[in-house]
């Protein structure tokens, strides 16, 4: 298993011996942990494994007490959510961070916004709204999402288009990874496997993708390898498949074998 | 445990799609397609009625116009016309900085303290026989300098509501210009003060003019600049706009400096009408200044609302007062109506999310 996984080139990301306290609580425990282009990694355990505290610190949120990230093999410096998108790292939060009162458009924009001239300071700066609609919409074609109207607000949408528009934001800006944080935990049926093809799509275009979830039968799906993390180390890696589903669930509530 | 088809090889995917998909086309047979059918109308019938939210406000401003007009003949005449625009161009005003407040979740107390203020700091000043234009940037100055005094608490202070700040600044506002002024009130403004406060262009007061520039300008601000973006941004969900690296605390800071200015304007207009400063003046004008923007429409949650709002609101307010003045009805049923009136826009509020919320499960159900 592991030969097939170092016959790759140098992974997009690695995080290597990661550690991370919360007062007395090692939350990670020198893990390690790399995606390549084109591959769907998918992140597993339990409650309190360490899978969002890992994502916060690769996509900024939190900073790591001590170990690396290396993108392309290059040591990189993550401090803040903006190093994180200007090293080309999108995370989708469960939460989804959307703004309901605004449409699709202004929500892959908020924050970025195309506007000019260059020499006006940045707030009052003029919106190039067309640019920004014609970016959008070329987007949701690529991703084949299908929203109800562009100009209407994120609020009036189902949960399912809501989560789309978030996916396909981060994917439109991410240029290496996207991380996704329990992307169908609030879906139904129908509306967890759009999501899920956006994901699969997302990997079809080289962008390697890092999927938490809790929903087993949607990771054995889409994901190409899974590690699975308990109390903060890695405790296991696996190519997902029929015949290593035990083991996988195995690893993650920590029975004996 | 059921796994379909999971991916061990790329194609059993669309094995797994078209699975799935050929039953339920089977099962949606004529009840099904009927039930869709219904839900189509409902799914028409509910933007029908939010568009129609949208609009009220504007359709009953138009509705009131045509029944006092049509009762009230007094009113059709052009010096009304121009009394009720010179009458309402003070709230119309502080109804635009409060719009931008009300965006961000917030709300400014302070601004009927501020007209006060900064009407005795023009009063003072030109009493010194300082110069008209500096008598004009002193009382804008003021705005600006107690709009910023209350961002800059909200903001650094940590405050969690800005209600709490501009309450206190409210009352120290206001002290202070009773304290300046001794309490009484200064008369003397610069001629051109009074030109913009009180004179009128054959019919249409000067002070109008002042509205629909200041109007233009927040217009350009919240719909075509970046910072209109952050705005709205910031109002629809703060924390979403931190992450998105939106430099929120400079936003909320901006729009209580805005809200100041207005203040300040509103101070130069009543100034200019009564030729005086009055540590009395713009008292409870924060009220009709917040009531405007919801019976305007805007959502007093934070996230919606724009200058249109503002305006509708504040004229809706004037031509209410000044339809009962002219039936001669009693200032204190004015009060009642103008409450009945918030809550009312209040309550349109609460159907429009009503509505939202069915509009959105029939919206799914179409797409689906």
């Amino acid at each position: 298993m592991s030969a097939v996984l170092s016959e790759r080139a140098a992974a997009v990301l690695s995080v290597r011996d990661a550690i991370k306290r919360f007062g007395g609580v090692t939350a990670l425990d020198g893990i390690d942990l790399e995606v390549h282009a084109g591959e769907v990694l998918a992140l597993l355990g339990d409650n309190g494994a360490g899978k969002t505290t890992l994502i916060k610190c690769v996509s900024g949120a939190l900073r790591l007490d001590s170990g690396s990230i290396s993108m392309d093999g290059v040591e990189v410096a993550i401090h803040s959510p903006r190093d994180a998108q200007a090293l080309g790292i999108e995370t989708v939060y469960q939460d989804l961070a959307l703004f309901d009162n605004l449409n699709p458009i202004d929500n892959f924009y908020a924050g970025r916004e195309l506007a000019g001239p260059g020499w006006v300071p940045r707030s009052l700066r003029v919106l190039r709204r067309r640019r920004m609609r014609d970016a959008t919409e070329e987007v949701l074609e690529r991703f084949q999402v299908v929203l109800p109207q562009l100009d209407g607000t994120v609020g009036l949408m189902s949960g399912g288009q809501r989560q789309a528009v978030a996916v396909s934001r981060a994917a439109a800006f991410a240029s290496k990874v996207v991380i996704l944080d329990e992307p169908t935990a609030a879906l139904g049926v129908r509306e967890s496997r759009k999501v899920l093809d956006l994901i699969l799509r997302l990997r079809d275009e080289g962008t390697a993708v890092i999927v938490v979830s809790h929903a087993m039968d949607h990771v054995m799906e889409v994901a190409d390898r899974a590690v699975v993390m308990r109390r903060g180390r890695k405790v296991g890696e696996v190519v997902p498949s029929a015949e290593t589903y035990h083991e996988i669930v195995s690893l993650i509530v920590g029975g004996a074998d | 445990m059921s796994r379909p088809g999971f991916a061990d090889e790329g194609g059993s995917l669309m094995i797994e799609q078209v699975v799935v998909s050929e039953p339920e086309n089977e099962a949606r047979s004529v009840p099904e397609a009927a039930r869709r059918r219904l839900a189509f109308d409902r799914y028409h019938l509910l933007r029908l009625g939010l568009v129609a939210l949208r609009a009220g406000p504007l359709l009953i401003l138009v509705l009131l116009i045509a029944v006092v007009a049509a009762t009230t003949p007094v009113f059709r005449t052009s010096t009304n016309l121009g009394n009720v625009l010179s009458q309402t161009s003070v709230i119309s005003i502080l109804a635009l900085g409060q719009l931008l407040v009300i965006v961000t979740r917030g709300i400014d107390l302070s601004v009927g303290s501020t007209i006060a203020l900064s009407s005795v700091v023009g009063a003072l000043l030109y009493q010194d026989g300082h110069s008209s234009a500096i008598v004009i940037v002193a009382i804008l100055a003021t705005g600006v300098a107690v709009g910023f005094v209350n961002g800059a608490i909200y903001v650094w202070g940590r405050v969690p509501h800005p209600f709490i700040v501009t309450l206190a600044t409210l009352s120290a506002v206001r002290g202070i210009a009773l304290w300046a002024s001794d309490g009484t009130l200064i008369f003397g403004m610069p001629g051109s003060v009074q030109k913009i406060g009180s004179d009128r262009i054959s019919w249409f007061p000067i002070s109008y003019f002042v509205v629909i520039g200041l109007a233009l300008l927040v217009l350009i601000l919240t719909t075509k600049l970046v910072w209109g973006r952050w705005l709205y941004a910031v109002g629809g969900n703060p924390d979403a706009a931190r992450r998105a690296g939106i430099p929120v605390s400079r936003v909320l800071i901006t729009v209580y400096v805005l809200s100041g200015l207005a203040a300040g304007f509103g101070g130069l207009l009543v100034a200019g009408l009564t030729n005086a400063g009055s540590p009395n003046y713009g008292q409870l004008a924060e009220l009709d200044a917040i009531a405007a923007v919801i019976i305007g429409g805007a959502a007093f949650a934070g996230g919606r609302g724009h200058v249109g709002n503002a305006l509708v609101g504040a004229l809706t307010i004037g031509i209410i007062r000044n339809a009962l003045n002219l039936h001669n009805v009693d200032a204190f049923f004015q009060l009642i109506v103008i409450g009945v009136v918030i809550l009312l826009a209040v309550e349109a509020d609460v159907v429009r999310g009503y509505l939202e919320n069915r509009f959105r499960v029939a919206q799914a159900a179409r797409h689906a």
